[in-house]
C-alpha cells in the first residue's frame, strides 16, 4: 500500500472531515487503489507540455466598476443556521 | 555578539473602487452589517466571480509606480483555508503569476538613501469582519460575522527583507502609502483598515548573510504599532539569542495596550494552502502598448516631486520630503506658489503656522480653512513689504477665522506696514528722547543696545513700522 | 394519444392550434407523475401549484390570441443543482437540505422569459458526483425501462423524468458525461454544449472548468429548440463564450452527404458490451448509407482521460465544496468551537462519494503531491485537447458510444468506486477538451435497454452535431419508443 492510514487522516483534516475508525480502512484502501490507478499518467512524457486550466481559451474578461444593488439583508440571512442582530452567528473561534 | 535585524513587510491596501473585486456590491465604509452583500460575495452555491476592471488598472498603476515589471500573462488562484470570515473558505488571490513583480522604492533614513526591493504586487479579495461577544476572540463564546468587507479589492505589496530597523520599516511603509495616494488608488486610511501590514522580523549576526528564523506579526494598522512591534521584537529576539536560546518560527500578535508581542499558540500543523489556478477567472493578458499607456498616465510621483522642489525652488531636502510625503500637501504647496509666492516662505508657512493650526484642530490639509490661494496672496504681501512677517501671523489668524482675503484683512484691521520715513522718524525721535540710557550705552560703544530701542519703536507703532527702516533710521540718528 | 408521450414541438403545435390547453397538458403530466413517480423517483421537489398557474397564464395568453414562444406552456424540469429563487435547491445533498436560493441561475432567467411550465427539481448524484443517481442523499432514481436498473447519472432524475413522461423536457448538467450517459441509459436525447456556450451562473459548481448545462429531450428537434432558449453569453460568467448564438432549429435538416465522420479506435475499449458495440457499428453503417464518409482516426491519449479527469474534477470540487461549512447557509452540526462545527457538519452531511472525491482532490493539491498529480493531469489534459484538434483537421464530427454498457443494475457497482469511474471513459475526454457532444438513441440491448450513440464536435459546432443527429434520428424510429412502466401505464 502506498497510502497509509495516517496519510488518509491528514487529507481528511485538510478536507475538514473526520473519518470514523470503522471506516478508516476502507477510505484508505480506496484512496490507495485510486492513486495506483492514476499511476498510468507517469508514463506520459509531459516535460515540454504546458498545463491546461481552462477548457477553452478566453482572456481579459472584466466588469465595469459600477455599483449594482446588493441583497436585502433579510434575504442574505434567510438561510443562516444561526443569526443575531443582522449578523451570522458562529461558535467560539480558537485558531487564527 | 552584535545582531542586525532583517525585516520584510507585506502591505495590504484596500483599493478605492466603487465596487468589490468580483461583484457589484458597494465598497463604501460604515454600512450596516451584511447590507453590502450579494450571492457572489456571500459565496452562495452556484455563483461566479467577474473581475472589476478598475482593480486591474489600479494594480498595474501601483506596479509601475513602484518600478515593477508588469507580467503580460497573469492569473488568479485559490488560496484554501477555513475561516468564518471567508465565505468560500478560499481566498481568490494570485500565486505564481502576480500582476507585477521585481520593483523597488527608495527611502531616505538619516540622510542616507536605501533601496527596498519589492518582490511582487498581487490582487486579492478582502475577508469579512468578525465581531466578538467577549473582549478578545478567544474569550468569546460566540462571534458574529459581517460580510460587507468580503470581496473589497486589496493589493498585497510584498517587500524583500531589505529593512534593518523600525525606522526604515516605517519610512518604507510611509513611502508606499504616499505612492498609493499619489496614483490615487487607495484612501490609505489606516484607522479604517485601508492600509495594514504583516511583518516578519529575524536577526542575524552583523556581517553574516544567512537569514535567521523569523517571526511574523499580522494586521499591524498604524505606523506607531509598526515601529513599536518591530522594536519590541528585535529586543525580544536579541535577548533569546543572547541567552543561548533559539527563535521559534511562529506568528505573534502585537498587543498595543501592553506594548509586547505574544505567541499566538497556533496549531503546529503548518498551513497547506493548496493553491490552485482559479478556473472561473480567465487570465489577464496585457500588451507592452497598454502598459506604456498606463505609464504615460501616471502622475508626478513623490521622488520626482521632491527633486523638483529642491532643484527648482531651492527647498531643503527635509522640507521637500515633508511636503511631498502627502500628495494633498504637495498639491497645496503648488497651489500656494502658483501666483508667484516665494516657495521657501510658502514651505515655512505650510510647515509652521498652518501645520500647527491643523494639528491643533485635528484637521487635514484638505479641509484647511485657509485655502492655498489666500495663503499665497498673504505671502505675496510679505514679499512686497505690505506687511511684516510678524503682522502676517496676525493676518493668518484672521484668515483662519474668516473667509476674507488677506488684503481686506490688512486694510480693515489697519495692519499696513508703515514705510513712510517721516512717520517712522517721528517715533524714532520720541523714543530716543524718552530712553537716554540705551542711547548712552549705544553711543558708548555697546551697539547691542539698539535692540531695546527698536523694540520700543515697534511697540509704539503697534508693530506696523517696517523693521528694516526702523533699524536704519535709528542707527542714522544715533550716529549723528 | 398520450399527451405526456409527445415531444415538445408536437405539443407546441397542438397548443397553437388550440387542440389542447396548457392546463390539460400539465394535468396529464402531473397525472403521469402520480402514476409512476413512486416507481421512478425522478423528483426531489415538485412545484405543482406554480406549474398549474404557469399553464393557466399560457392558456390566457392563447385565448387572447397572442403568439406563444416554443416552450410556453410545455412542462419541464430542472436538475436540482440549478439555483431557483424561492425553490429549494439541494444538489441531492443533506448539507443543502433546506437551502432556498435568493437568486435564479442564468438559465432559469432565460427559461422564465420563455414561460415554460416548471414541474420541479430532479434527483441526481449528490453534487453531481456519480454516474447512477444512487449517490443521491434522498433516494435513488430508477430507470423507467427497467426499474431494477439505474437511470445513469448524475442527471439521472432529469433523464428518467423525460423518459417516463414525467417531464416533456429537462435540463441537466454534464461534468464528465452526466447528461449524455443518462440520456443513453434512458433512451432520450442529451446534449452537452461547448464549454461556455451556456452560462454556468447559478449552476452549483462541481468542477468549474468542466461543468456545462444542457438539454435532455425526447428528440433532436426539441434539443435544438431548448438550446435556443438557454445558449448565449452571460456577463455573470467570465468563462462564457461571446460567440453569437445561431438559430439551432435551422440545423434540423436531413443531410450528411460528404460529412466526414471520425471513428476513434480507442473508444471501442476492451470490456465494452457486445450489444453496445453492435448498435454503434450498425449506426455507423447507417451513416455510410446516408452518404457520410467514415474515417478511422486515433485519439491516442484517450486511455489517460479517466485518470486525468478524476484528478482535475475532484481537485476543483475539493475547493468548490469548501464553502459548505455550516457558517452562513446550509445545515450545521454544532461543535465546541468553529473548526469542530465545520468538521462535524461536513462529516455528517456529505455522502461517502462526495467525501471520497474531496479527499482525492485535496490529496492531489496538497504540498508535495501537486506536481505529481494535479499539475501532471493538467498537462495530460493539454495532450487530450491536442488529440482532438488534430483529429478535427480531417473529420467534421467524431462518433463513438456514449457509454460502454447499457444501464446496469442498481447496487451492482456501488461498492467499487473505481469500476464506476471507468464507465465514464467515452464521455470525460470531451469535458476535458471543452467540446460539445450529443447522445441519441441508437438501439437496444438484448434486455431491451436503450443504447446511445455519441456524436462529438469541434468547439461551438452544435449545429453540425444537431444536423448529424437529426439526420440519423429521422432515418430510424428509436426516439419514438417510450419506456413502459410496470403495467401502471395509463
Ligand atoms: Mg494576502
Ligand atoms: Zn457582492
Amino acid at each position: 500500500m502506498k497510502v497509509s492510514k495516517k496519510d488518509m487522516e491528514n487529507v481528511a483534516v485538510l478536507s475538514r472531515l473526520s473519518i470514523p475508525e470503522a471506516e478508516a480502512a476502507q477510505y484508505t484502501s480506496q484512496l490507495d487503489a485510486f492513486l495506483a490507478y492514476v499511476e498510468n499518467l507517469k508514463s506520459v512524457p509531459t516535460d515540454s507540455v504546458k498545463p491546461t486550466t481552462y477548457a477553452l481559451p478566453v482572456q481579459n474578461v472584466f466588469r465595469e466598476d459600477v455599483v449594482k444593488p446588493s441583497l436585502e439583508r433579510e434575504a442574505a440571512l434567510a438561510n443562516a443556521p444561526l443569526r443575531e442582530d443582522g449578523y451570522f452567528k458562529v461558535p467560539r473561534i480558537l485558531e487564527e | 555578539m552584535n545582531y542586525e535585524a532583517v525585516i520584510g513587510l507585506e502591505i495590504h491596501s484596500e483599493l478605492k473602487t466603487n465596487t468589490k473585486i468580483f461583484c457589484g456590491c458597494a465598497t463604501s465604509f460604515g454600512a450596516e452589517q451584511n447590507t453590502h452583500v450579494c450571492p457572489v460575495c456571500l459565496g452562495l452555491p452556484g455563483v461566479l466571480p467577474v473581475v472589476n476592471k478598475r482593480v486591474v488598472e489600479f494594480a498595474i498603476k501601483a506596479g509601475l509606480a513602484t518600478n515593477c515589471t508588469i507580467n503580460n500573462y497573469s492569473k488568479f488562484d485559490r488560496k484554501n483555508y477555513y475561516y468564518p470570515d471567508l465565505p468560500k473558505n478560499f481566498q481568490t488571490s494570485q500565486y505564481d503569476l502576480p500582476i507585477a513583480e521585481h520593483g523597488y522604492v527608495d527611502i531616505e533614513v538619516d540622510g542616507k538613501t536605501k533601496r527596498i526591493r519589492l518582490t511582487r504586487i498581487h490582487m486579492e479579495e478582502d475577508a469579512g469582519k468578525l465581531v466578538h461577544s467577549g473582549t478578545t476572540i478567544k474569550d468569546s463564546a460566540t462571534s458574529n460575522v459581517d460580510y460587507n468587507r468580503t470581496g473589497v479589492p486589496l493589493l498585497e505589496i510584498v517587500s524583500e527583507p531589505d529593512m534593518s530597523s523600525a525606522a526604515e520599516a516605517r519610512t518604507y511603509m510611509e513611502k508606499v502609502k504616499s505612492i498609493l495616494e499619489y496614483i490615487d488608488v487607495s484612501n490609505c486610511r489606516m484607522e479604517q483598515g485601508n492600509l495594514r501590514a504583516d511583518l516578519n522580523v529575524s536577526l542575524r549576526p552583523v556581517g553574516t548573510t544567512e537569514l535567521g528564523t523569523r517571526t511574523e506579526m499580522k494586521n499591524i494598522n498604524s505606523f506607531k504599532a509598526l515601529e513599536d512591534a518591530i522594536s519590541y521584537e528585535i529586543e525580544r529576539q536579541t535577548e533569546v539569542l543572547e541567552d543561548g536560546g533559539h527563535i521559534v518560527q511562529e506568528t505573534r500578535t502585537w498587543d498595543p495596550a501592553r506594548g509586547i508581542t505574544l505567541s499566538m499558540r497556533s496549531k503546529e500543523e503548518a498551513h497547506d494552502y493548496r493553491y490552485m489556478p482559479e478556473p472561473d477567472l480567465p487570465p489577464i493578458v496585457t500588451t507592452p502598448e497598454q502598459i506604456e499607456r498606463y505609464r504615460q498616465e501616471l502622475p508626478e510621483l513623490p521622488d520626482a516631486r521632491q527633486a523638483r522642489l529642491t532643484g527648482q525652488y531651492g527647498l531643503s531636502a527635509y522640507d521637500a520630503a515633508v511636503i511631498t510625503a502627502s500628495r494633498q500637501l504637495a498639491e497645496y504647496f503648488d497651489a500656494v506658489i502658483v501666483d508667484g509666492a516665494d516657495p521657501k516662505l510658502a514651505a515655512n508657512w505650510i510647515m509652521g503656522d498652518l501645520a500647527k493650526n491643523l494639528n491643533a484642530e485635528g484637521k487635514t490639509i484638505e479641509d484647511s480653512p485657509v485655502e492655498a490661494k489666500r495663503l499665497g496672496a498673504m505671502i505675496l504681501l510679505i514679499s512686497k513689504g505690505t506687511i511684516s512677517s510678524k503682522i502676517a501671523k496676525k493676518v493668518f489668524e484672521e484668515m483662519w477665522k474668516s473667509p476674507d482675503d488677506p488684503e481686506k484683512i490688512v486694510k480693515d484691521k489697519g495692519l499696513v506696514q508703515i514705510t513712510d520715513t517721516k512717520a517712522i522718524e517721528a517715533i524714532v525721535d520720541a523714543v530716543i528722547a524718552a530712553n537716554p540710557k540705551p542711547v548712552a550705552d549705544y553711543q558708548g560703544g555697546n551697539k547691542k543696545a539698539i535692540g531695546a530701542l527698536v523694540g520700543q519703536v515697534m511697540k509704539q507703532s503697534k508693530g506696523k513700522a517696517n523693521p528694516a527702516m526702523v533699524n536704519q533710521l535709528l542707527a542714522a540718528r544715533l550716529e549723528q | 394519444m398520450k399527451l405526456y408521450d409527445q415531444p415538445a414541438h408536437v405539443l407546441h403545435d397542438m397548443l397553437v392550434n388550440k387542440e389542447i390547453t396548457a392546463t390539460e397538458l400539465t394535468q396529464a403530466v402531473l397525472a403521469r407523475m402520480d402514476a409512476v413517480e413512486d416507481e421512478v423517483g425522478a423528483y426531489l421537489t415538485q412545484t405543482r401549484d406554480t406549474a398549474l398557474q404557469q399553464a393557466a397564464q399560457t392558456d390566457a395568453k392563447i385565448a387572447r390570441g397572442e403568439a406563444i414562444a416554443f416552450l410556453e406552456g410545455i412542462p419541464g424540469a430542472l436538475k436540482d443543482n440549478i439555483c431557483t429563487k424561492g425553490v429549494k435547491t439541494t444538489c441531492a445533498s443533506k448539507i443543502l437540505e433546506h437551502f432556498v436560493p435568493p437568486y435564479n441561475a442564468a438559465v432559469v432567467e432565460k427559461l422564465q422569459a420563455a414561460n415554460p411550465v416548471l414541474l420541479g427539481k430532479t434527483n441526481m448524484d449528490e453534487f453531481a458526483m456519480g454516474g447512477s443517481t444512487e449517490n443521491s442523499a434522498y433516494h435513488p432514481t430508477h430507470n423507467p425501462w427497467n426499474t431494477e436498473c439505474v437511470p445513469g447519472g448524475s442527471s439521472g432524475g432529469s433523464a428518467a423524468a423525460v423518459a417516463a413522461g414525467m417531464a416533456i423536457w429537462a435540463l441537466g448538467s454534464d461534468t464528465g458525461g452526466s447528461i449524455r450517459q443518462p440520456a443513453s441509459f434512458c433512451g432520450v436525447v442529451g446534449m452537452k454544449p461547448t464549454y461556455g456556450r451556456v452560462s454556468r451562473y447559478g449552476l452549483v459548481a462541481y468542477a468549474s472548468s468542466l461543468d456545462q448545462i444542457g438539454p435532455l429531450t425526447r428528440d433532436v428537434t426539441d434539443c435544438a429548440h431548448l438550446l435556443n432558449v438557454i445558449a448565449g453569453h452571460d456577463a455573470m460568467d467570465s468563462t462564457s463564450s461571446a460567440a453569437a448564438v445561431p438559430d439551432y432549429t435551422k440545423a434540423l435538416v436531413q443531410d450528411v452527404k460528404g460529412l466526414k465522420i471520425g471513428l476513434p479506435k480507442e473508444y471501442f475499449v476492451k470490456g465494452m458490451d457486445a450489444d453496445v458495440e453492435k448498435a454503434i457499428r450498425t449506426a455507423i453503417e447507417q451513416f455510410r448509407v446516408l452518404g457520410a464518409e467514415i474515417i478511422d482516426i486515433s485519439l491516442p491519449h484517450t486511455e489517460y482521460a479517466i485518470s486525468t479527469y478524476y484528478l482535475i474534477a475532484p481537485a476543483e470540487a475539493a475547493t468548490n465544496l469548501e464553502r459548505y461549512d455550516g457558517v452562513s447557509y446550509g445545515e450545521r452540526i454544532d461543535g465546541v468551537d468553529i473548526m469542530e462545527m465545520m468538521t462535524n457538519t461536513r462529516t455528517q452531511k456529505f455522502g461517502a462519494e462526495v467525501k471520497r472525491r474531496i479527499m482525492i482532490g485535496n490529496y492531489a493539491l496538497s504540498a508535495g503531491y501537486y506536481d505529481a498529480y494535479y499539475l501532471k493531469a493538467l498537462k495530460v489534459r493539454t495532450l487530450i485537447q491536442q488529440d482532438y484538434a488534430k483529429a478535427f483537421e480531417t473529420v467534421d464530427v467524431i462518433v463513438a458510444p456514449t457509454a460502454p454498457t447499457p444501464a446496469f443494475k442498481i447496487g451492482s457497482m456501488i461498492s467499487d468506486p473505481l469500476q464506476m469511474y471507468l464507465q465514464d471513459v467515452c464521455t470525460v475526454p470531451l469535458n476535458l477538451a471543452g467540446l460539445p457532444g450529443i447522445s441519441v438513441p441508437c438501439g437496444y440491448s438484448n434486455q431491451h435497454m436503450p443504447i446511445g450513440l455519441q456524436i462529438i464536435g469541434k468547439p461551438l459546432a452544435e449545429e453540425t452535431l444537431l444536423r448529424t443527429a437529426y439526420t440519423y434520428e429521422q432515418s430510424q424510429s428509436f426516439h419514438k419508443e417510450m419506456a413502459v412502466l410496470g403495467g401502471k401505464q395509463a
